[in-house]
């Protein structure tokens, strides 16, 4: 037993402070009655909900938990895919050749400060409030991020690096891929990070304005009609979702980059 | 001694002519001088050794003669050549953190041999050899990090090993490792240097290391760095510190350095 506490003392920590704010907010919700239940509904109420919604429930979006996640992907995972492909090698083109670099670096500053969000008229404009217009919302979200740290990871070979390739016999695509491109892996990986983050951001945001499904959708519909249970178990949703996404990319990040990052 | 005088018969495999190197300063302002009129050649396995106390020119210097930074005076020749940019016939040995941290010791050691797309089993052979001859068999599948700051020298002399350059190139191989290191490593060096001979030019500011390890000194002033004297070192390997002749070259060679900075 001693040991056992001993082993999972910090686990034991965290649980706490989880049980903590749950119990406070079971007492001042449906045992005291001090927050009425439109606020904000007591955490069995919201294990309700969920159950029923992960179970096939359908109000009041017209939509199962499932589904609104499943379409909530794609559109993610879309832009996503297609920010990534172009971002890094765009990141990596410019920072790899000075011509290509002032060619595209003036035009990718000028998008670069604009928010996400603010392609949105836009993109609706242009194509509507389907599919394409959210995962052109998402572009811009994932782009960013990839391309600035592809960039900024490239410009991190060291001159002795690429010395050593020139004299090696390297020829200059082999320095690209032999040695520029290994050295940036950690920061290219940090950029589909944080690609991802923001591109989960911006979908949440893009299915509140304009969309039918989703999991941004399912929280709009749920605040309309006054459901604050959706609200919150469509937030705890995107969390995790956001957290499992998160935790594949660093599992692949640790099988792909390899030796320490520190070379002395 | 049977090998000639210091080893300075045979054709010359490089040749340093009337090298000089001024780089421009900022917005025209202030030239700063490198390298003035250097003249040498190097010849077939010898171990010559640039030495010069002070802290310009001596790695100009071997960036031009590996052909990574062009003189804005005078040429380089190898076996006839004229260099006009970097190859694979001079290897290198840099200063330190030159080994890629990605890579395992044995694809570090591999990577000249794969850029140059040699076939694996040959690769895999050549790799075997020179891991083995700087003693380093057993830590093929480590990363850099993982050893120490004289094991990743000898990965990087078993680097430019493998490659088999014409001439090899050393710029303070040395200078980063704590003194007992440094002494080991330079053994190593002459160890492994005769049991493989090559031409050799290292760059040094340790007199000692100098004479231990070559054929012939060459000693650079400081800036702008040109040669002040030749010396021909002809004492039997392995040479020891406390030699009375190792002692009078060190004496010799000191009292003629250029110790202003």
């Amino acid at each position: 037993m001693k040991q056992f506490l001993h082993k999972y003392k910090y686990i034991l920590i965290s649980v706490c402070s989880f049980l903590f704010v749950l119990v406070v907010w079971q007492l001042v919700t449906d045992v005291f009655h001090m927050v009425s239940a439109v606020m904000l509904p007591s955490p069995t109420k919201i294990l309700e909900t969920f159950v029923y919604k992960l179970t096939g429930g359908t109000v009041p979006d017209g939509a199962t938990l499932f589904q609104n996640i499943w379409s909530s992907l794609q559109i993610a995972l879309g832009g996503y895919a297609v920010g990534v492909l172009i971002g890094v090698p765009l990141g990596v083109g410019m920072a790899w050749s000075r011509r290509f670099e002032l060619f595209a670096k003036p035009l990718f500053d000028i998008i670069r400060p604009v928010p996400a969000l603010a392609w949105i008229p836009l993109m609706i404009l242009w194509l509507g409030i389907g599919y394409a217009s959210k995962v052109g919302i998402i572009f811009f979200a994932a782009f960013i991020s990839a391309t600035v740290n592809s960039y900024a990871g490239i410009r991190r070979t060291t001159q002795v690096h690429l010395w050593v390739g020139k004299t090696f016999g390297a020829t200059n695509r082999q320095l690209l891929f032999k040695v520029a491109i290994p050295t940036a892996l950690p920061m290219i990986f940090t950029g589909l990070r944080l690609a991802l983050g923001s591109a989960w951001v911006a979908l949440v945001a893009a299915e509140m304005l304009a969309a039918t499904k989703g999991l941004g959708y399912m929280i709009q519909m749920a605040r309309l009609m006054g459901r604050p249970d959706v609200i919150i178990v469509g937030m705890l949703t995107i969390g995790f979702v956001g957290l499992l996404l998160n935790t594949i990319l660093e599992k692949l990040q640790k099988r792909f980059v390899r030796g320490a990052k520190k070379d002395d | 001694m049977e090998r000639a005088k210091g080893n300075v018969t045979g054709a010359p495999v490089l040749e340093c002519r009337n090298v000089g190197r001024t780089f421009e300063g900022r917005g025209g302002s202030g030239k700063n001088e490198v390298l003035r009129g250097v003249n040498f050649e190097v010849h077939e396995n010898e171990f010559l050794v640039l030495f010069g106390a002070g802290q310009c020119g001596k790695t100009t210097l071997l960036n031009i003669l590996a052909g990574l930074d062009m003189p804005t005076e005078g040429e380089v020749y190898t076996r006839g050549q004229k260099v006009t940019g970097p190859a694979p016939e001079r290897g290198v040995v840099y200063q330190k953190t030159s080994l890629f941290p990605w890579m395992t010791v044995e694809d570090n050691v591999g990577f000249g041999p794969e850029v140059r797309h040699m076939p694996k089993e040959e690769r895999r052979a050549r790799i075997k050899k020179y891991l083995e001859l700087v003693g380093l068999t057993g830590f093929e599948k480590s990363y850099p990090s993982q050893l120490s700051g004289g094991m990743r020298q000898r990965v990087g002399i078993a680097r430019a090993y493998a490659n088999q350059p014409d001439i090899m190139l050393m710029d303070e191989p040395f200078g980063h490792l704590d003194a007992q290191t440094r002494y080991m490593m330079e053994e190593e060096l002459q160890r492994i240097w005769q049991k493989e001979k090559r031409t050799v030019v290292f760059v040094t500011n340790n007199i000692e290391e100098a004479l231990f390890l070559a054929d012939r000194v060459i000693l650079l002033t400081n800036c702008p760095t040109h040669i002040k004297q030749e010396y021909v070192i002809d004492m039997p390997h392995p040479r020891d510190y406390t030699d009375p002749e190792f002692l009078r070259l060190r004496q010799l060679i000191t009292d003629n350095m250029d110790l202003t900075l």
